[in-house]
């Protein structure tokens, strides 16, 4: 069962879209508060799917799932509604994140639907843009920002509703080197539970303790981020490799 | 001419309104062939034999036009799309309506940049839109363009929904009227029917 101590707790978790194709077989999994996870897989490992199932985007036909100890239930509009506010979900493409005209704005649409007006709303947008290093972007529209500035507001937005989880979808694709490396240094320095879904293996390193290999739909390997990059075997079963050249 | 007034008090170079005024040229070459086709009274200018009604409809249109032109000139300049869009949400325009159109304005970049992307790619495999014969090429891209943008639509509103969305986006905070802002933005209505009033009195 579920405790406190735990952000995240998943129980048999199944799931199969409309079309038949299942793309999670019962995944169990639990993550501590504060932990950083690295979430890793092939791409169509079901991933995305898993998720999408954090929030109640998706909702499975089979299996639960807990976030800081309460039941994600899609039944349940009102708590819906505060799961949400508790699960940051940064989508890969920053462009889909950041609808809003202005970066200001964008960062006020998360805490706005949580209920915030005014002063305080002004607050929490300054505070989380500060914590990316994007304050002075405030009044910009997204659109004029490079792509690693605009991946730093995505962070941002999610931040702004204080989540107990940030989950980030690739978060190191498409960055430049320096990017990666402020991003990084930007990750780190949160207090917060993290997981992040990708391919970059010595990304997942630098940032994560934890590694799990989701391959199949299934959790295939869950155990400490160095020992399992350095299982080529392993790696190399489930469709992923180091980069050449580079040693643990 | 309280247009013209208003053009000088917004400070928009001469150049600007005079570029963007081309696009009235096609409605002026159409007022301009009224007064040869059309019924009634007629009377002789030089050799041109013009028609009375048709004169006076042809330069009715050109005077609303170019009034109309200018003042939307005036506007665009003057105004970001942001500011028209609050304008319209302050003046009761729904709100649906609202959102589509500043979600158009968020994304029109977004999907040009991916059309140009796509042109790049076309061109660099060797195509040129020469003819019909390649017609068949552009409309598989267009088509493409319309799905890929479906699923970024698709994806924004699941970050919305992600982040919480229950209908109405967040307002800007109103920045209050002063009663000076309120006489500027009046003085030129009322002029404007003032001048309309005395000369519906004179004549």
């Amino acid at each position: 069962m579920s405790n406190s101590e735990n952000s995240l707790v998943i129980e048999e978790l199944a799931f199969a879209y409309p079309d038949g194709n299942q793309a999670l077989f019962g995944v169990n999994l639990t993550i501590k508060r504060g932990e950083r996870v690295a979430l890793l897989g092939p791409n169509g490992a079901g991933k995305t799917t898993l998720v999408l199932h954090l929030n109640g985007i998706l909702s499975s036909g089979h299996g639960r799932v807990f976030v800081a100890g309460k039941l994600v239930d899609n039944e349940d509009k009102e708590s819906l509604k505060q799961i949400r506010s508790k699960v940051g979900i940064v989508f890969q493409d920053p462009d889909d994140q950041l609808f809003m005209p202005t970066v200001g704005q964008d960062v006020a649409f998360g805490p706005y639907n949580m209920g915030l007006r005014n002063g305080d709303l002004t607050k929490v947008v300054e505070d989380s843009l500060s914590l990316v290093g994007m304050l002075e972007y405030k009044d910009r529209p997204p659109h004029h920002l490079s792509f690693g500035q605009r991946r730093r507001v995505a962070v941002a937005t999610v931040l702004a509703m204080k989540p107990e989880i940030l989950v980030l979808d690739e978060p190191s694709s498409n960055l430049d080197p320096a990017s990666r490396r402020e991003l990084v240094d930007i990750l780190r320095s949160l207090d917060i539970t993290m997981i992040m879904v990708t391919h970059d293996l010595p990304y997942a390193n630098e940032l994560c303790e934890r590694a799990l290999i989701l391959s199949g739909g299934v959790i295939a390997a869950d155990g400490k981020t160095t020992e399992l990059l350095k299982d080529k075997e392993l790696l190399k079963k489930h469709r992923l490799e180091l980069p050449v050249g580079f040693t643990l | 001419m309280i247009i013209i007034s208003v053009t000088q008090v917004a400070k928009l170079p001469f150049s600007t309104v005079a570029k963007r005024s081309l696009i009235e040229i096609p409605f002026i070459l159409f007022a301009i062939l009224m007064p040869f086709f059309g019924t009634g009274e007629r009377f002789e200018v030089g050799s041109l034999n013009l028609y009375r009604d048709g004169l006076l409809a042809g330069a009715s249109i050109v005077a609303k036009g170019t009034l109309g032109i200018l003042v939307a000139i005036n506007l665009s300049a003057t105004t970001t799309a942001r500011e028209i869009l609050r304008g319209l949400e302050i003046l009761k325009m729904p709100t649906p309506m609202v959102q589509i159109a500043s979600f158009m304005l968020r994304y029109i970049n977004v999907v040009n940049d991916e059309m140009q992307r796509m042109a790049v790619a076309r061109s660099a495999r060797g195509f040129e839109a020469t003819g019909v014969r390649q017609w068949p090429v552009l409309a598989t891209a267009a088509g493409a363009l319309f799905i890929r943008s479906y699923e970024r639509g698709e994806r924004v509103h699941l970050a919305m929904i992600a982040r919480g969305y229950q209908g109405d986006l967040p307002k800007e905070e109103r920045v209050a009227n002063h009663a000076k802002d309120w006489i500027t933005a009046l003085s030129i209505p009322a002029l404007a029917l003032a001048i309309s009033l005395l000369s519906n009195w004179l004549g």
